[in-house]
Formats: structure tokens, C-alpha cells, sequence
């Protein structure tokens, strides 16, 4: 993928750390479970994995989403394959056949979720 | 060449992902180089419910009728080959799927060469009344709600059954097994089980041949399909080469495909599949164990091959998942295109003036959705939040109704095409004409006492 080196807030930021994109330091897949969305979060390199556990927390992935899921985040932690694993509930209008969405399974929340920006040491 | 038995390694490719997949996949990984096993997806959770259907209009239907023409292809090949097939496009009437094939088989003069498993036992819709009456409340995954709520909608009812019923089939000398609701990741554990004679308590090894058909049981889309790594240069996707599991009897397997063939099979693209529909991956539950995914070792050992280790299992339940599809209610979905300038605007425009119409019209309905394609549809107020959208040069609009009460649904259907003349302006795009209520089938999920399913196995002789 293009990698847009756009750090945002023109690379500026507070205490020495840039702001960016988590489309810069990861990938993603997402589906479905019934009313649940799944996003598979994978570091594109193993150096980055710490940084999204420490930073791309439930809490904030649920801040993320405010207003777009009716439902709770968890996250789960797969160390092995550098990856998070969230899921949204509440995020697909019922889900399945019930849903109205275009993305009634869920598939383009791992994109949705790579716009998140972190904070990045220098 | 079969099957071997013993030590040597198995090869089980993928053919179908899901009923619709690609239809030239199955023929390509006959072709395309040595294979042992075919194994082919095709029932997702709302797949059984339309199968339900067919079969309600006419008794001989009621599973993946596409698999028949693919199979009549392939037949010949296999047979020359000894290439074995798992597939659960038996859907709710495995038999008549199987007699199909048969005849198929029958015409291509492949009569005694051919044995055909058909395995059973997952419809449970003739047994429900017994058993909820025996307390069996099948209560619904997500909401805790009992099954009786919803007991006179109900269409399809079945349980997911794994590995075994397919293991006995191959065991009595099956070339095709053709099953109803098996797991997907069952059709590629059964060929490991079978070939290697693994205990069925062996649970590292029945989680490391789960781990294999969650790797492909969605087809390419742990080669190369729908991988954002890296996506502009994913080689020939025009020819993709879909998965194939080198398993070995220790439980290591190695991902590969065809050599010539298009995509890539790399520790990104495998690890994408491997989070895709995943729960709580330290207990991925089957009929068959309980896989860690937190265990997985990967590592890419060769151009397109990435190996498999360390996964680790645990003893499979006592509960089978139960699929329950039940009629829910209707809805519909139309759609316009507004044109620059202010397509945006318009199109919000255009929602605010249909909303008021069917609120005047005292319509009610359980929910109203509008998305602005090319706007929010995907990202919702995440793409809004950085988007000049005055700029946009089109901008269609989404909007769906959803009720229980059908001539409201029926008279939303009437409400779009009178705003091309009577809306916002620069309105095109309905050519398709008015959108069709659509009957909703809704999916229920639950659990039950394993003890209550009794899996079947017939074969059919060609």
C-alpha cells in the first residue's frame, strides 16, 4: 500500500511526538458475527506491535467509534502475530440480512479503524 | 495418486470460499499441480435459510446448485487423479445434492469408479418442538432470549457439525463427501484426521488442522484477495492462485499454492485471514476442540510458502452451535444520484424531504438508514471529519427502510422516483426503477447438548 507519510498536525506535536495515521504503522481485516464487527489490527513491523497495545487501547478504539456502535469494544492480544483484535458490538445495525448498512458484514471497519491517529516517539 | 496414509504429507486446496466464489478456482486446483483433497466452502450463517427456502417451493432443491455444473467439470479429473473432494454444498438436502452428482457421474461413464458420502444429521427443524419441549431453549447467543419467542417464524434450524462424520465417510472409502451444516474448518481437518489417523482427543493436532481450514477455508483471501499489504502490487490477481495446506502428521502444515499462479502467500496476507471473524482467539471453538491462536507460529520459509507451527488445543465442549434462521420482516433500499454542484447538500436535502413524506404518510418503521455513497456509506463521520465535501462531483443517495409491517415497506418503494421530478435538483440514477421489499431472514445463533445431534453417514455408489 501507498504509505501517505503524512504526519499529521504537520509532524509537529507535544513532547517530541508526531502524530500519525495507524494506516503508517499497521493493517487490518474485518468481518462479522452477527451484530458484531471483528478488527484484526496487525503491526506492519514487529517493532510497532508495543506501540499499538499501548496506545490503540478498547477505550479509545470505542472513543473512535463514538456514535457509530450502540454496543462495548474488547480488545484481545495475539503477541504472536503482532496483531489486536477488537470487537465492536453493536456496530452493524443488526447485523447480517436485519442490517440496512452497505457494510452490513462489517468489512471496511479495519479501514475506518486504520484512521485513528497515535502518537509516535521522534 | 490417493491419499496417502501414514507419514507422508497431505495437500488439501481450497476451491470455493463461499457459494458465489470464483468458479474457475476448483478447475485450477485440479489442474494446476498435485493435489490430494479438494475442499470446497459454501454456507455462510444466512446461506441455510435460502437454501430452506428453494427446498419449501420444490422438495429436490435446497443446496448449492452451482456445485452440480463445477462437479461435472472436475469429475473426470479427479477420478483420474484420486483427488478426494469435501464440500458442504449439500446444504439442507445433502441426498438430493449427492443424487445429482451421481447422475452427473453416471453420465460421464464413471459408473463404480466412484463412491459418494453424504453425511446428515445437522437438521434439526423436523426436531424442534421435541425438543424445546424437553427443555432444549436454544436461546439465542447475543440477546439470551428463548427460541420459543420466535418458534412459529422459524425456517431452517441446524447444527454445526464438525471433522468426525466426514472422517467415517472417507474411512468407508468416500472420493466425495458431501455434507449439510459442517464447519468450515471441519472439511479441511477430516482429510488430516483420515490420512494420519489422529486421536480425536489429540487436541493440539485437531487444533493445528482447525488452524489449516480457518487459513482457507475463505479461499484466496489468504492468497493474495482482499489484502491490503501492499495491494498495488499484488501479482496477477486476474489469475490467483488459491490456497493449498501441505499438512503433516506432527500438526506443522505449510501454506502454499500452484506455481504460475497469481496473489501471494505471505505472514501478512495468512495473518489478515487468520484475525478475519475471529471472537476471543485464545479459544476459536469447534465441534471438534478448542484452537489457541495465540499459539501460532509463522514463518515465511520460501517465495509463496509460509509454514505453520506450535498451535496448541484444548478439549472440544459438550455443546454444538446451532444456526436458526427465522423470518424477521421486510425491507427495502433505494437509491439517486445527485450531481456537483452541492451533490452533497442536495442529497441531505433530498433525505430530510423524503423522511418528512413518510412521516406525513403516518408510515412507521423499525428503522430509517440513509448513506451518502461516495460520502459517509463506509466511514461514517470519520470520513465526513476530513472531507471538503462541497467539492464532491456526485454523491449518491442510500436509503433503507426496515419494518414488520410489509405496505409500509411496500409504499417507501413509491417514494423515490416522485423526488427526481418533484426533489432537490441534478438528480439522475433510476434507471434500475422501484426497489423490491425484500423479505428478511434473520439468523439466530445457539448452543446444544452435543448427546442430541447423531450425525449420519450414507454412501452412494455411482
Amino acid at each position: 500500500m501507498r504509505r501517505r507519510s503524512k504526519a499529521v498536525n504537520g509532524g509537529r506535536g507535544r513532547s517530541g511526538k508526531r502524530r500519525v495515521l495507524l494506516l503508517e504503522l499497521a493493517h487490518a481485516r474485518s468481518g462479522d458475527k452477527g451484530d458484531t464487527a471483528n478488527v484484526g489490527l496487525i503491526a506492519l513491523k514487529p517493532k510497532y506491535y508495543p506501540l499499538l497495545v499501548k496506545h490503540v487501547t478498547a477505550a479509545r478504539v470505542a472513543r473512535h467509534f463514538k456514535g457509530m456502535i450502540t454496543g462495548p469494544v474488547e480488545r484481545f492480544e495475539l503477541p504472536n502475530l503482532h496483531a489486536l483484535n477488537f470487537l465492536l458490538h453493536g456496530a452493524l445495525d443488526g447485523g447480517g440480512t436485519i442490517s440496512l448498512k452497505t457494510d452490513a458484514q462489517g468489512k471496511v471497519f479495519s479501514t475506518a479503524l486504520l484512521r485513528l491517529e497515535v502518537a509516535m516517539p521522534r | 495418486m490417493t491419499a496417502a496414509r501414514g507419514p507422508s504429507p497431505v495437500r488439501i486446496a481450497a476451491g470455493q470460499g463461499f457459494w458465489g466464489d470464483w468458479l474457475e478456482a476448483p478447475y485450477r486446483q485440479v489442474t494446476g499441480g498435485p493435489i490430494d483433497y479438494l475442499m470446497m466452502d459454501y454456507l455462510a450463517e444466512v446461506t441455510m435459510s435460502i437454501l430452506q427456502k428453494q427446498k419449501s417451493r420444490d422438495p429436490s432443491l435446497g443446496y448449492a446448485k452451482d456445485f452440480v455444473p463445477l462437479m461435472e467439470r472436475i469429475l473426470p479429473i479427479i477420478v483420474e487423479r484420486g483427488i478426494k473432494v469435501t464440500a458442504n454444498a449439500g446444504g439442507v438436502n445433502p441426498r438430493a445434492c449427492a443424487q445429482a452428482v451421481a447422475e452427473v457421474a453416471r453420465r460421464l461413464k464413471l459408473g463404480g469408479r466412484l463412491r459418494i458420502g453424504v453425511v446428515t444429521g445437522d437438521d434439526l427443524l423436523p426436531r424442534l418442538d421435541g425438543l424445546m419441549a424437553r427443555g432444549h431453549e436454544l436461546r439465542n447467543l447475543d440477546t439470551g432470549r428463548p427460541l420459543s419467542d420466535v418458534r412459529e417464524r422459524v425456517l431452517a434450524a441446524n447444527a454445526y457439525l464438525g471433522a468426525r462424520p466426514l472422517v467415517d465417510a472417507l474411512r468407508r472409502g468416500a472420493d466425495v463427501v458431501i455434507t449439510g451444516r459442517v464447519t468450515d474448518t471441519g472439511l479441511t481437518l477430516a482429510p488430516m484426521i483420515h490420512a494420519f489417523d489422529w486421536r480425536l482427543d489429540a487436541w493440539d493436532l485437531l487444533a493445528a488442522g482447525t488452524v489449516a481450514g480457518h487459513t482457507i477455508e475463505c479461499g484466496a483471501q489468504c492468497s493474495g484477495g482482499n489484502c491490503l499489504v501492499d495491494w498495488e502490487r499484488m501479482p496477477d490477481l486476474a489469475n490467483v492462485g488459491y490456497p493449498i495446506v501441505d499438512a503433516r502428521p506432527d500438526g506443522t502444515f505449510e501454506i502454499s499454492k500452484h506455481p504460475g499462479t497469481g496473489g501471494r502467500i505471505s505472514v501478512a496476507g495468512v495473518t489478515e485471514q487468520l484475525v478475519y471473524e475471529m471472537g476471543d482467539p485464545a479459544a476459536y471453538i469447534t465441534p471438534d476442540c478448542i484452537a489457541d491462536f495465540t499459539t501460532i507460529r509463522l514463518e515465511q520459509v520460501g517465495r509463496d510458502r509460509v509454514r505453520v507451527s506450535g498451535v496448541r488445543g484444548k478439549p472440544a465442549t459438550d455443546k454444538l452451535k446451532v444456526s436458526v434462521a427465522y423470518f424477521y420482516g421486510y425491507k427495502a433500499v433505494g437509491t439517486l444520484v445527485y450531481a456537483w454542484p452541492e451533490a452533497y447538500q442536495k442529497a441531505r436535502a433530498a433525505d430530510r424531504v423524503l423522511r418528512q413524506r413518510l412521516e406525513s404518510l403516518g408510515l412507521t418503521f423499525e428503522a430509517i438508514h440513509t448513506e451518502l455513497v461516495g460520502a459517509d456509506a463506509t466511514h461514517g463521520r470519520l470520513a465526513l471529519e476530513q472531507l471538503a465535501v462541497e467539492d464532491l462531483p456526485e454523491v449518491q443517495l442510500r436509503i433503507g427502510v426496515r419494518s414488520h409491517d410489509k405496505p409500509a415497506v411496500e409504499r417507501f418503494t413509491r417514494e423515490i422516483a416522485p423526488l427526481i421530478l418533484n426533489g432537490p435538483p441534478s438528480v439522475t440514477g433510476f434507471a434500475g426503477g422501484r426497489p423490491k421489499p425484500e423479505e428478511i431472514v434473520a439468523y439466530w445463533p445457539a448452543l446444544l447438548d452435543k448427546s442430541m445431534v447423531e450425525p449420519c453417514v450414507e454412501l452412494v455408489e455411482v
